[in-house]
């Protein structure tokens, strides 16, 4: 008896900070607070980090021997279903958006670029990591080939599948678009991307966490600002679940 | 009598408040992946060195599972705590905290010296230290400043993907991020024992004058002569 009271008084004055914290997330105040905090750490990262630090790459044996699917893990339709089962022969990848040359590139053309394959680690936000390696053409020569215009900020990744009913996308301003890991990978471990892993193509943004690394990659858009894309946070997560749209943290 | 600078008043309150937030939306944090890894990386139960339970919601912030609110808290918070550190640091090297009160003499580490200093707090005689605190004060304190509370600094860091970059060496240091995450969760519950154990010797030692030494600076008794 004394004790259940004693344990409800200890857990009522834990929660009492809890509970305020709560409600207090909720102000207009807090949010800006939240906002102006994830400024400061993007801003002390590349304040300390040179802006073309590379993430740490590993060694061949270093990688785990299955990568984990998260969030979609297919694409539930007809065209997709068609295009996984002849190969991904029609896919294209269309960059558009704020760029002077457009352009419209089928798989066959993203294996002609450059490639690189590096051997990184996948950070999700829940907490866990996967080592794999990863092959594909950088995005920042292919946004110079599409000629990005000087007044475009940032960087919309476009993908095929919807979670809970909506569109995936995701966004990343110019210096994490133009990083030397960023790249554009239709490879894992050697393999051409399995589905569970977003195939046939899938962003790697190495200094971010997971919800960034867009999956069914369709289109590369161009555009000043995101305020008019889904609810105007810069990616899916972002808009529903309220995410830091800075996910370096 | 004086008991405690304005320095030290001020961070104490500060990163109590900063610790609180910290570990409630750190239990939040914790509950999205309830496993822990040593090495560079983990996902699946086979790689686990342990499990951790599903913290309830009224010991977290907020009170329900929400990753992204607990993480704003987290983020936010963590500069308070970091900066209020450092200032606390840089303040007890200049005013001589640190050397005055916090560091240990070396014929306090005798085995016969330690005995006394525990027997003097089972019979519940906290005040038998030569210096403002007694030789176990001191060291816990001396631990919590010096490691505990730097080292929740340094492997909260070491779990940004932003940061690695700029020392990759750093992470590898701590046995990769799976290992730093590891040892933010050890590290919070050994400030966790702490803060127990300071709340208990405070109540036990007189809490009124504690309380109000740590806010006032003085302890409202006279100096003991003799």
């Amino acid at each position: 008896m004394v004790d259940a009271r004693r344990r409800a008084f200890l857990a009522g004055m834990a929660a009492m900070p809890a509970a305020a914290c709560t409600d207090l997330a909720e102000t207009d105040g807090a949010q800006a607070v939240f906002g102006a905090v994830e400024d400061w750490h993007r801003t002390a990262h590349r304040t300390l980090a040179a802006r073309q630090a590379l993430a740490r790459e590993y060694e061949l044996e270093d990688r785990a021997p299955d990568i984990r699917g998260n969030g979609s893990l297919t694409v539930e339709t007809d065209y997709y279903r068609a295009q996984l089962a002849n190969g991904f022969d029609d896919w294209e990848l269309e960059v558009g958006g704020m760029v002077d040359n457009p352009m419209r590139l089928s798989l066959a053309d993203l294996r002609a670029f450059p490639q690189r394959t590096q051997i990184t680690r996948h950070d999700c936000v829940e907490g866990w990591s996967a080592i794999a390696q990863w092959t594909g053409p950088q995005l920042g020569p292919l946004l110079d080939l599409a000629r990005v215009r000087e007044d475009a900020n940032f960087i919309i990744f476009r993908c095929a599948d919807k979670l809970n009913g909506y569109d995936y996308y995701e966004s990343v301003d110019m210096v994490d678009a133009y990083h030397p890991q960023t790249i554009i990978a239709h490879e894992l471990n050697g393999e051409p991307l399995p589905e569970k892993n977003g195939a046939p193509l899938r962003m790697r943004i190495e200094r971010q966490l997971g919800y960034k690394h867009a999956k069914y990659l369709t289109a590369i858009e161009a555009v000043a600002s995101f305020d008019d894309i889904g609810r105007g946070k810069g990616g899916y997560w972002e808009d529903r679940g309220d995410y830091q749209w800075y996910a370096g943290i | 009598m004086k008991r405690h600078s304005l320095a030290t008043r001020i961070w104490h309150w500060i990163n109590a408040l900063a610790l609180v937030v910290l570990f409630m939306s750190g239990l939040n944090i914790s509950n999205a992946h309830r496993r822990l890894y040593w090495g560079d990386d983990g996902f699946a139960a086979e790689d686990a060195w342990t499990f951790v339970i599903r913290f309830p919601e009224w010991a977290t912030i907020p009170q329900r599972y929400d990753l992204a609110e607990a993480r704003d808290w987290h983020n936010t918070f963590a500069w308070v705590f970091a900066v209020a550190l450092l200032g606390m640091w840089i303040a007890s090297l200049i005013n001589r905290h640190f050397r005055r009160d916090i560091a240990t003499e070396a014929r306090e580490w005798t085995p016969a010296s330690l005995w006394r200093d525990i027997r003097q707090h089972l019979r519940g005689n906290f005040e038998h230290g030569a210096g403002k605190y007694n030789t176990l004060q001191k060291i816990s304190y001396g631990f919590v400043l010096g490691i505990f509370l730097p080292m929740m600094v340094l492997t909260g860091m070491a779990l940004s993907p932003g940061v690695e970059p700029m020392a990759p060496w750093f992470i590898d240091l701590l046995g990769g991020r799976q290992s730093a995450r590891s040892l933010h969760f050890i590290f919070a519950w050994g400030i966790f024992v702490f803060f127990v154990v300071h709340v208990a010797l405070v109540v036990l030692s007189g809490p009124i004058w504690q309380m109000r030494a740590m806010i006032t600076g003085r302890t409202g008794k006279e100096p003991a002569h003799g």
